[in-house]
């Protein structure tokens, strides 16, 4: 991570050279020929959406919320907009690392000061749908991961592992949450594959289709919350509350989620898109 | 004997709905002393404080003395008809539509006698029970009501009717089924005869089994609802806001706490974003609809109820900001209570003292439990009040914030 900024120096040298130019000049023909296909990733910001809870004696994160300000009317004639407001976890999302006790003190590790380069990266898509269908408390495990590979190759560095569970598809806020007597019942990773990925593969962060990167009952992990305790820890990312994860390749998808410049943020509702390699076949 | 009015029958949609036309409402400023009795449903008169004579109708100066130590008292309300007309015919547009409308001549045990609106099983010459309720215009009149206990069909008597909001045969709209005491509400109004009774389901991604028993009988319906959020609100209004004769506005944020030791000012938004601005989001979706529904057939829209805290008319230091959002909805109700008393819909506040909840379980008792707080809500409608001080401890405060104001705010600083 030390040379993300020599890196990007270099980059930037070298994106007056003929040879990069030409790149994004190819990247471009592509996208406009549909060759490369973007895939969004996000849902809707609307009022509706389910937020993750805490118990009521917590503070809370604010839900989506919106106020017309005027609609061509007496409030502005020509003209239509809105006020909304949301806590920096609502909606699709990006979690920063100071939003972990564990990743406070790092350098460069809040939403105005992370390095631009980390809001585009590849993603491994691990599909878990099959498994989370009968078992909402599925955990990622070392074994799955590597199994995963056994196909796919080795997850390479600097890449998002993106949990497919299929969880997006539950349109009902009830069975999206999944709020039981004991709590919440969603799929996340384990407490071992979390610093497994980490050490192992130097990955860039960990995104899931649910209202968490971990598991709805991690709370009683022996690591509580593992995948926030170790991914930002380790200066790595999150991206949740995704959806269209069935449409992205195992491998080869390129991911856009940049957050909100906030000062100090510790995240931000993000537009999560993929670049994936075309035919066209599915709605944006 | 009061006829008991029939479940109604649909209305033929092809018929305009019949506007809201309102008893005359000026009054002196002396006589509006009156309203106040009334909107507590309690029998005080003017009583001289120099000569002692009990007066009627209210003045400047005593009658008797002239006197003008004038004060409000409770006063002895039994009395006998001495005197009765029936009205077949009358100018006034209210009036002519309700005919035929009955009067009489009241003599009052503590002395003065009353032209008052008369309930058709007092006989005349016999003795009769003197109220003064709260008419559709909001002002205070006088109605005799026959002694002691009454049938349960006098409730459908034309004349009392008129003051009051009964929920028989009415459709009611609980916002909140979520809480015990959303709950209770909604059984109290099913057991008073409420035809249906909508609940609002708010935080639609937590399962309720209490909620989900309710909606088990056949008068109930729940739908989404999470006053915090406009185009929720709206979205109700759309589909049921045509149908409610009965708005009871129940929910509420409340979170222990005041200035101190506070780092931000989530907690209090969040309290004011239920407590104050979902009443302002609900009055605004709902509340020109049901004042359009005031004269709608025998069991039009008749009231909207707001479960607020005493805590609105005195702040708690130990729940401050709760109850400063609740101040802020009580002068909101103000509002509310003027715009739809222009439909003939009355807004009733009531103010509990602590409640049995979760957020008020360190408090001593007595708390008002959900079944007593519905009870009193449910008598309030039927007797037609505009503010209720169910409880204990509200009734001691609410009677201590009349003497001395003052002397509750220090008490509770302590």
């Amino acid at each position: 991570m030390s040379t993300v900024a020599d890196a990007a120096k270099e980059a930037g040298a070298e994106a007056r050279s003929p040879e990069s130019a030409k790149t994004l000049a190819r990247f471009l023909a592509d996208l406009v020929a549909g060759r490369i296909r973007v895939v969004d990733l996000t849902e809707t910001l609307e009022p509706g959406f389910p937020i993750i809870v805490l118990p009521p004696e917590l503070g809370q994160c604010w839900p989506f919320r919106i106020e017309e300000i005027s609609r061509y009317d007496e409030r502005g004639p020509a003209w239509y907009w809105n006020n909304f407001s949301c806590g920096e976890h609502t909606g699709t999302h990006f979690d920063a690392p100071i939003h972990w006790v564990s990743g406070k003190d790092l350098p460069n590790n809040a939403t105005d000061t992370i390095p631009v380069e980390s809001f585009i990266a590849e993603a491994c898509v691990l599909d878990c749908s099959r498994e989370c269908e009968g078992d909402p408390d599925f955990l990622l495990t070392i074994d799955f991961v590597e199994g995963w590979e056994s196909e796919h190759g080795e997850i390479p560095p600097r890449a998002w592992v993106f949990m497919r569970t299929d969880w997006s598809k539950r349109r009902d806020p009830l069975a999206y949450l999944n709020m039981l007597e004991d709590g919440q019942h969603t799929p996340g990773p384990d407490e071992h594959v979390v610093p497994w990925l980490i050490r192992e593969r130097d990955v860039h962060g960990f995104g899931t289709e649910s209202v968490g990167t971990d598991a709805g009952q991690a709370i009683h992990f022996s690591q509580p919350f593992p995948c926030h305790y170790y991914m930002h820890r380790n200066n790595r990312y999150g991206l949740q509350c995704m959806t269209n994860l069935d449409l992205l390749p195992p491998r080869g998808a390129v991911i856009l989620s940049a957050p909100l410049k906030i000062e100090q943020g510790s995240g931000s509702p993000t537009r999560v898109l993929a670049l994936v390699p075309g035919p066209a076949s599915a709605p944006g | 004997m009061t006829t008991p009015l029939p479940r109604p029958k649909r209305k033929d949609p092809v018929k305009r709905t019949r506007l809201p036309a309102l008893p005359p409402a000026p009054r002196s400023r002396e006589a509006l002393g009156l309203t106040a009795v009334a909107a507590e449903g309690r029998f005080a008169l003017q009583r001289c404080e120099d000569c002692g004579r009990v007066q009627y109708p209210p003045r400047q100066l005593c009658g008797g003395c002239l006197s003008a130590e004038l004060a409000w008292r409770d006063v002895p309300d039994g009395g006998a008809l001495i005197a009765g007309t029936t009205l077949h015919h009358s100018n006034d547009v209210y009036f002519r539509e309700r005919l035929p409308w009955r009067l009489g001549l009241v003599g009052l045990d503590c002395g003065p006698a009353i032209v008052a609106h008369v309930m058709e099983d007092c006989r005349i010459g016999e003795r009769v029970r003197m109220s003064v309720r709260l008419d559709r215009s909001g002002r205070a009149v006088m109605l005799a009501m026959p002694p002691g206990g009454e049938a349960p069909e006098m409730d459908d008597d034309l004349e009392l009717r008129e003051t009051t909001c009964h929920p028989r045969h009415r459709r009611a709209l609980v916002t909140n089924g979520k809480t015990p005491a959303g709950q209770a509400l909604v059984r109290a109004l099913v057991a008073a005869g409420a035809r249906e009774v909508y609940v609002g389901n708010p935080d639609a991604w937590h399962a309720s089994p209490e909620l989900a028993a309710l909606a088990e009988l056949p008068e109930v319906t729940v739908f989404p609802l999470d006053v915090t959020d406009a185009r929720s609100v709206h979205e109700l209004a759309g589909r049921i806001g045509a149908k409610v004769e009965i708005l009871v506005n129940n929910g509420y944020h409340l979170r222990p706490g005041g200035i101190r030791g506070r780092k931000d000012v989530n907690t209090p938004r969040a309290e004011m974003d239920v407590n104050y601005f979902g009443l302002l989001r609900l009055a605004a979706e709902f509340g020109p609809v049901l004042g359009a529904r005031g004269a709608d057939g025998p069991f039009g829209a008749c009231a909207w109820v707001n479960v607020l805290s005493i805590y609105a008319l005195v702040n708690n230091p130990a729940f401050a900001t709760y109850s400063a959002s609740l101040a802020a909805a009580w002068s909101l109700s103000q509002c509310l209570r003027a715009d739809l008393l222009e439909g003939g819909v009355k807004v009733v506040n009531v103010f509990p003292g602590p409640l049995e909840d979760e957020w008020q379980q360190l408090l001593p008792p007595p708390k008002l439990t959900p079944e007593a707080l519905a009870d009193a809500v449910v008598k309030a409608l039927v007797d037609g009040v505009e503010d209720v001080y169910p409880g204990a401890v509200a009734q001691e405060l609410s009677a201590r914030l009349r003497e001395n104001p003052k002397e509750v705010e220090r008490e509770l600083s302590l």
